[in-house]
């Protein structure tokens, strides 16, 4: 039997996934998109679960504005990615670095 | 939803159709009567205040009005940071015109992209339901992201617009996990049946407390605050002057509004436990904020920098969790927004011909060059510093005091230790416009409205000093 702990494990887990890649990735910003998004789900996971066992929908709709603005959010990121590799040629993490004081 | 509904959020609505309006008249205005959309944009912004100000007629201003099943919510914190908002945007617009022409980019997008933000800063000062919260949040955000990219063929403003996408997008995704759980233990979304929950049920419960730790670490990155600083002084340099202008000032009220939303009104039993966070990251805000300014030798990071402290003395204000505390705060936060658009403004000035003046030494001898814009200029440093009968100073006043009549004497002590070490950067700059010698001679010149709006606006930091007590009054009934 499916507990409400085996979910919100679960959550737990996309989240320190999304994290670490975040944190430990230095190779690629697509990655970094991906794992935005992850933690995007992680807390789409939660939400649909504790709406779930409390009985209350208002989390399960508040699940579809996330998603929908999760779309936008990739959108606005890619559109950005594009901007930056025509100006450097590369997507590298490492490159991003002529900002600094 | 109803009549009624309808009329709460009636600013938000014109806002929202007259952005969409401005997108569709752009098909029709040819290049060289770009003019009108500057017009058409600060129009919305009239009508948005004429509006807000005149509230609906049947209800009286202070008492807060509920919407759409409870997401949404107008009452005077709202009203008044809205109407600060408005001004902000309309200083911005007549302070980027002059930027846009000279860096090739004026073009509408520019102009509708400000007016959705300023929609999402709008929904953001007036949720009431963590669904409206996020929303208003993400339409603010990502409308920022675009226009940090605007200037599409630079190396520097991509990589800025790069950064501040992934740090805010993790800051959205922290605050999202954060409400997960604060609607698990709580069992709704509803910012007053949040706090009606915590009261019944106690705040020892571990879910909840996670959830509110989530909520605290999204909310400081969107402030900026130390330890989650790290995208501001690289977004602050990257970004187009008058993008900067923008993120420094009118993100700032709306990220007010939610701290309130989300820590006072939803969780405000559980001050004891976000005290002691936001009295963490107030304290490493204030001290590495003014001591890394010291280092700067890029003005838009420098002011990055002073962004980080002057948030911090923001963060002190709120921890009191007194009236006192938060209406202190409201105050801060609205008039650093007026100091910062006016620093930013005069960067501006100084930028030409598709070169920015973000170096510390573009700014010698300003006094030849142009000595009333280097006079108003110096006035608004010294506000920023807290120099007295300054309204920085009164801001930095009356968060101190809330400070100390919560019995914490050593916070205050140790914040104004800081904000005098701070006070050097600033006066660092007074002293190359006054006391060093010009590279270029040349002297500097700027559109009318330009000038016009650049020493209202500093004139405004030296007004609202002498007359402060409206103001203050105004944010202190606010809670």
């Amino acid at each position: 039997m499916l507990t409400l702990t085996h979910y919100l494990t679960l959550g737990a887990i996309l989240m320190c996934l999304s994290v670490a890649g975040i944190f430990l990735n230095r190779k690629n910003i697509i990655i970094l998109l991906m794992s935005i998004e992850l933690m995007l789900l992680a807390a789409n996971m939660n939400l649909v679960a504790f709406s779930r066992f409390i009985g209350n929908p208002d989390g399960q709709i508040f699940v579809f504005f996330i998603l929908t603005v999760a779309a936008a959010e990739a959108a606005i990121g890619l559109a950005i990615l594009v901007a930056l590799y025509r100006n450097r040629q590369s997507i590298n993490v490492a490159d991003l670095d002529d900002l600094k004081g | 939803m109803n009549w009624q509904d309808l009329q709460v959020a009636a600013p938000e609505i014109i806002v929202l159709l007259m952005a969409c309006g401005l997108l569709i008249l752009d098909l029709f205005v040819s290049e060289q009567r770009r003019g009108l959309i500057h017009l058409v944009s600060l129009l919305i912004l009239a009508l948005a205040a004429i509006i807000t100000l005149r509230g609906i007629p049947a209800i009286d201003a202070v008492t807060p009005v509920m919407a759409f099943g409870d997401t949404y919510v107008r009452d005077s914190m709202g009203d008044l940071l809205k109407v600060f908002a408005y001004l902000l945007m309309a200083m911005m617009l007549i302070y980027s015109r002059h930027y846009l022409r000279q860096f090739d980019m004026y073009r509408s997008e520019y102009y509708a992209l400000a007016l959705f933000a300023l929609l999402g800063a709008m929904v953001l000062i007036s949720a009431a339901s963590m669904i409206t919260i996020y929303l208003g949040l993400e339409l603010m955000s990502l409308s920022l992201y675009a226009m940090v990219a605007l200037k599409r063929d630079d190396k520097v403003a991509t990589e800025a617009a790069m950064k501040y996408f992934i740090l805010g997008s993790m800051a959205s995704g922290m605050l999202l996990y954060g409400m997960s759980m604060i609607y698990g233990a709580t069992g709704s979304l509803q910012i007053h049946e949040i706090s009606q929950a915590i009261a019944n049920q106690g705040s020892d419960n571990m879910i909840l407390l996670l959830g509110l730790v989530f909520t605290v670490v999204a909310l400081a990155f969107k402030f900026g605050l130390v330890p989650f600083h790290m995208w501001v002084p690289d977004v602050y340099q990257g970004a187009p002057a008058p993008v900067t202008l923008f993120i420094s000032s009118v993100p700032k009220l709306a990220a007010f509004a939610m701290t309130i939303r989300l820590l006072q009104d939803s969780l405000g039993g559980l001050h004891g436990d976000w005290q002691g966070m936001l009295l963490m990251v107030g304290v490493l805000s204030i001290a590495l904020g003014n001591l890394a300014a010291l280092a700067q030798s890029n003005i838009k990071r420098m002011l990055a920098y002073s962004t980080i402290a002057h948030m911090g003395f923001v963060m002190l204000g709120l921890l009191s969790g007194t009236p006192e505390g938060y209406g202190a705060s409201m105050f801060y936060v609205i008039t650093y927004a007026l100091m910062s658009a006016g620093a930013f403004g005069v960067v501006i000035f100084m930028s030409s011909k598709g070169i920015e003046a973000d170096n510390l030494d573009d700014y010698k001898g300003l006094n030849q060059r142009n000595p009333w814009f280097a006079a108003m200029f110096a006035l608004l440093l010294l506000s920023l510093a807290g120099v007295p009968v300054l309204v920085g100073f009164f801001a930095k006043w009356l968060v101190l005091q809330a400070v100390v009549n919560v019995g914490m004497t050593w916070l205050a002590l140790v914040a104004v230790i800081f904000s005098v070490i701070g006070a050097f950067y600033y006066l660092r700059v007074i002293k190359l416009m006054y006391f060093d010698k010009a590279d270029i001679e040349t002297p500097i010149s700027a559109p009318s409205d330009f000038r016009a709006v650049l020493t209202g606006n500093a004139l405004l930091v030296l007004v609202l000093g002498i007359f402060s007590g409206p103001l203050i009054a105004a944010c202190m009934a606010a809670f």
